[in-house]
């Protein structure tokens, strides 16, 4: 069939046209909030996004644990918390949340044991109820406690095997060799022999208000909610706050460590310290990042993915922990050019770190920042991750509206300046996954590297 | 027709504002105001997907994708990403079996902008063999990045259509073979982009936070003048069903656990979308939830797999393809359960429902959950508006949008029971992968 070629079909009589400007920006406006603590020293926050007939949940408990053991305990945990309890069995609960259109699901960190779920906004007091029951009475029974240790057994390989899994445990031990942050997915053999009993003993010690926080975002009236849940979860007390895990170690710079991994794709991993969202250089240091690689028109995507084509994604974003942040600079890229994005890499981490940016950049950056934080937090879920991750650093709703003021008001100086300190190639530390084989020769010539 | 209990709560409507307007180049455009946030989403779905790609192209239809990023005529190589972000904004895009769509999602103030970008590519890409070139490399890092370099890698929506199928359309593999991505052309982008991506082959989204007035003519100013092409007739990919149980072994060198995938095919929705709507509900009785049938027998009761799932579509949307679509059940297992038995208790309970059909309590909680999901969908702007742009693009019916829970209300236990009764063994596809490499039994 007759078409066109690519040069007719790339231009028109017209020939090019300009882009149209932006319109008047609106701001969004700040939605109704209570914000509270309750008896039992649990943090209520509840915001009123009524878009959609729903309510979104998000509650996260500080769950640190120093012992080795702790990872496989705190994960089966997680697993069966919702699994049972003497008024309703695992299929009773899901039936009743089902009921009502609700979900519920718990997750474990080192940092955090999060339950997160939502609900037709009609069904709050129900999901409320279920909260309530197992935070107080989940039973950790024998059956449920053995089908659902074979499972994670089962899962452990899978995760295990996969190549993001792989570098995050390897970059882990190389940051923070034996501290409880590196433990992300427990050991096999931990997880083999963990009871019912040790369950509820973590239950009664760590499972606790004080400390904690819970988000409600949606179709609600806030402080109505607030004593909905001062109701349904007042069985929930104990006389001592929940556990955070241990300060971290500040990151220090130091060679990348090549693992092997026989693969036809390398997994980069390069990070450093960063200063989190309640510090005063924040703002800066955010907008020089996304120069750097936190978004698709930063320096270096443009470079080794647009321009050599490396990489399907390279990122770099910012890792928050209760006490502080790192950065985190990660990229896949095959076997044959892993030494070249590498070096591509280091060039962009001094680019930054020597020589300011321009305004144009920092203007495109800034603008990004804002927008896309109203976008994100534009939906219910949204915006409860966001609270839910603010909150546990302290932060609040006001923090999230007042933030773009923040970003308008960064320098360019300023953002030169956060990128010299954060960025200078010699603060990073991290790993290179990948085939050795191949790797060993083309890294030892860039150095930097210690080699298996 | 059965009388369907009323579940422990009512559910409630959440309705979605629709405006039509079809352009005089065959553009047809669809707006939904929405005020509740300062932002607005914009999709362009092309009625164009991986079946469409020619033998000899596999992977085409998403390279070409890539490179509609790539710059046109007022826009520079680079240009897109930077416009629509320091905007404020985020894009992406994606390939379909039967469709390829992109989108922005911007702060209000940028809804001319991205109005101006998608035009700008719907009338004028640059397609240059450079970036041709680069392309294909960043594809195949996608396609290291998700399929060759992990376990499990294309299981199942790559290794489970050449079991089920026979025509190239439906069984190929759509991220493509690395010698075909090396060979594409840039005259052969120039053809699929003159034949496919005509503006009366597309649909137009919009929806936030605008007036619909001013949002009409912004359409026109920038998309008037896209020059109007002829429509491609639309091949119909039918093949008829397997007229027996067909079954491949898969060995996957870097799976640790055996898994399995059984293809089962899905009725037309054109002939009625009650039908296919029975196929919803029986997955959701299938596996939604630890009470679900089975989850309960297979995970808990039985202990035979590790995890299990029944979805409508490869990719777990529902009315994301047209005819021929896959009803898939996927699982993953120890090795020390035999892969026959799993497949023998997933028979069992599916016969169950076929004579009995669902209870009442199932289907209420199925009605309630499924609306809630749907609520929580709509509510992200861009999630919505694509939806919007794929129901009107393959179904002609927008309104899907918010009609569903209405849809899965209305299906019944026998609906259930009937849909249960087609999953027959002597008509499906088994995909049984195994951990390992030929010549190395496990």
């Amino acid at each position: 069939m007759l078409h066109r070629s690519a040069e007719q079909i790339g231009r028109t009589e017209l020939g090019p046209r300009p882009l149209p400007p932006l319109g008047l920006p609106r701001p969004p406006s700040p939605p109704p909030v209570a914000d509270t603590m309750v008896d039992s020293g649990l943090r209520v926050i509840a915001v009123r996004r009524p878009a959609v007939p729903m309510v979104e949940l998000r509650l996260e408990i500080p769950f640190g644990g120093s012992q080795p053991t702790h990872p496989a305990r705190a994960e089966l945990l997680a697993m069966t918390l919702l699994r049972g309890t003497p008024r309703r069995d695992r299929f009773a609960i899901d039936k009743v949340l089902a009921g009502v259109g609700a979900d519920l699901s718990a997750r474990v960190d080192p940092e955090y044991l999060s339950v997160s779920g939502s609900t037709l906004a009609s069904g709050l007091d129900v999901v409320l109820d279920v909260l309530g029951d197992v935070l107080t009475s989940a039973s950790y029974t024998t059956a449920e406690v053995a089908r659902e240790r074979d499972r994670l057994l089962e899962r452990l390989t899978v995760t295990r095997s996969q190549p993001r899994v792989i570098a995050r445990e390897a970059l882990q031990r190389r940051r923070y060799g034996d501290h409880p942050f590196a433990r992300e997915w427990p050991e096999a053999d931990d997880v083999a022999v963990v009871t019912p009993a040790a369950l509820r003993a973590l239950h009664r010690r760590s499972v606790v208000p004080g400390g904690a926080v819970l988000v409600l975002v949606g179709d609600i009236v806030p402080a109505r909610a607030v004593e909905a849940v001062a109701s349904a979860l007042s069985g929930w007390q104990s006389d001592h706050p929940a556990v955070g895990l241990a300060a971290l170690p500040e990151l220090t710079g130091a060679d990348l460590q090549l693992v092997h991994r026989d693969s036809v794709q390398s997994q980069l991993r390069l990070s450093a310290q960063a200063v989190p969202r309640n510090h005063e250089r924040y703002s800066a240091l955010q907008v020089a990042n996304l120069i750097f690689g936190g978004y698709f028109s930063s320096r270096w995507v443009e470079n080794i993915r647009e321009d050599k084509g490396y990489t399907y994604s390279a990122h770099c974003y910012f890792e928050f922990t209760r006490h502080g942040a790192t950065l985190i600079a990660d990229a896949d890229t095959a076997s044959e050019v892993t030494a070249a994005a590498l070096l591509e890499t280091r060039y962009e981490l001094g680019r930054i770190a020597i020589m300011p940016p321009e305004d144009s950049e920092v203007d495109s950056a800034r603008h990004y920042a804002i927008g896309s934080l109203t976008i994100a937090t534009s939906s219910q879920r949204g915006l409860a991750s966001y609270l839910a991750t603010l909150a546990t650093l302290g932060l609040d709703l006001d923090w999230l509206l007042t933030h773009p003021a923040r970003l308008q008001a960064v320098t360019t100086g300023e953002v030169a300046e956060a990128a010299a300190e954060f960025f200078a190639p010699s603060r990073f530390t991290g790993v290179v996954v990948g085939d050795a084989k191949r790797l060993a020769d083309p890294l030892a010539a860039l150095g930097g590297v210690e080699l298996p | 027709m059965t009388r369907i209990p009323s579940p422990p709560v009512a559910i409630p409507s959440s309705p979605v504002v629709l405006h039509r307007e079809t352009l005089s180049n065959g553009l047809r455009v669809v707006l939904s105001p929405d005020q509740s946030a300062p932002v607005v989403a914009i999709g362009v779905h092309y009625d164009v997907g991986f079946r469409s790609e020619p033998q000899g192209r596999t992977g085409f239809a998403h390279l070409f994708e890539h490179l509609m990023f790539q710059g046109s005529e007022s826009l520079e190589k680079l240009a897109h990403f930077r416009h629509v972000q320091s905007s404020g904004g985020t894009f992406n895009g994606s390939t379909h079996p039967d469709y390829t769509n992109y989108f922005e999602a911007v702060p209000s103030a940028a809804l001319e902008r991205a109005l101006f970008i998608e035009a700008d590519r719907m009338r004028a890409p640059r397609i240059t063999a450079e970036n041709l070139r680069n392309q294909v490399d960043v594809v195949k890092e996608e396609i290291r990045l998700n399929v060759l370099n992990r376990p499990y890698g294309g299981f199942p929506w790559i290794t489970l259509p050449p079991v089920l199928y026979d025509t190239f359309p439906n069984a190929h593999n759509g991220y493509g073979d690395f010698s075909e991505l090396e060979a594409a052309t840039v005259d052969d982008c120039a053809a699929f982009f003159d034949v496919y991506y005509a503006p009366g082959n597309a649909v137009l989204t919009v929806s936030g936070d605008f007036q619909v007035d001013d949002a009409i003519e912004l359409v026109h100013r920038h998309f008037d003048d896209v020059p109007a092409r002829p429509v491609p007739a639309r091949p119909s990919f039918a093949e008829p069903p397997p007229d027996r149980e067909r079954r491949h072994r898969h060995l996957d060198s870097l799976a640790p656990l055996p898994a399995l995938a059984i293809g089962y095919r899905l009725p037309d929705p054109t002939a009625g979308f009650e039908g296919y709507f029975a196929y919803e509900v029986l997955c959701a009785v299938l596996s939604d939830g630890d009470s679900s049938r089975l989850e309960q027998r297979l995970v808990h009761t039985d202990a035979l797999v590790t995890d299990i799932g029944a979805h409508c579509g490869l990719f777990g949307a529902p009315l994301d393809a047209r005819d021929p679509d896959t009803l898939t059940v996927t699982a993953m297992h120890p090795l020390s359960v035999d892969v026959n038995r799993v497949l023998e208790v997933i028979d069992e309970e599916i016969a169950r429902l076929a004579a009995d059909g669902p209870d009442p309590d199932e289907l209420a909680r199925i009605t309630a959950r499924w609306a809630a999901t749907l609520f929580r969908e709509n509510d992200r702007l861009v999630s919505r508006t694509m939806s919007i742009g794929a129901f009107e693009l393959l179904h002609g019916r927008a309104e899907l949008v918010a009609e569903l829970p209405a849809m899965v209300a209305a299906v019944g236990a026998e609906h259930v029971a009937n849909a249960a009764a087609a999953l027959r063994p002597d008509s499906r596809a088994v995909l049984i992968v195994e951990p390992g490499t030929a010549g190395q039994e496990p």
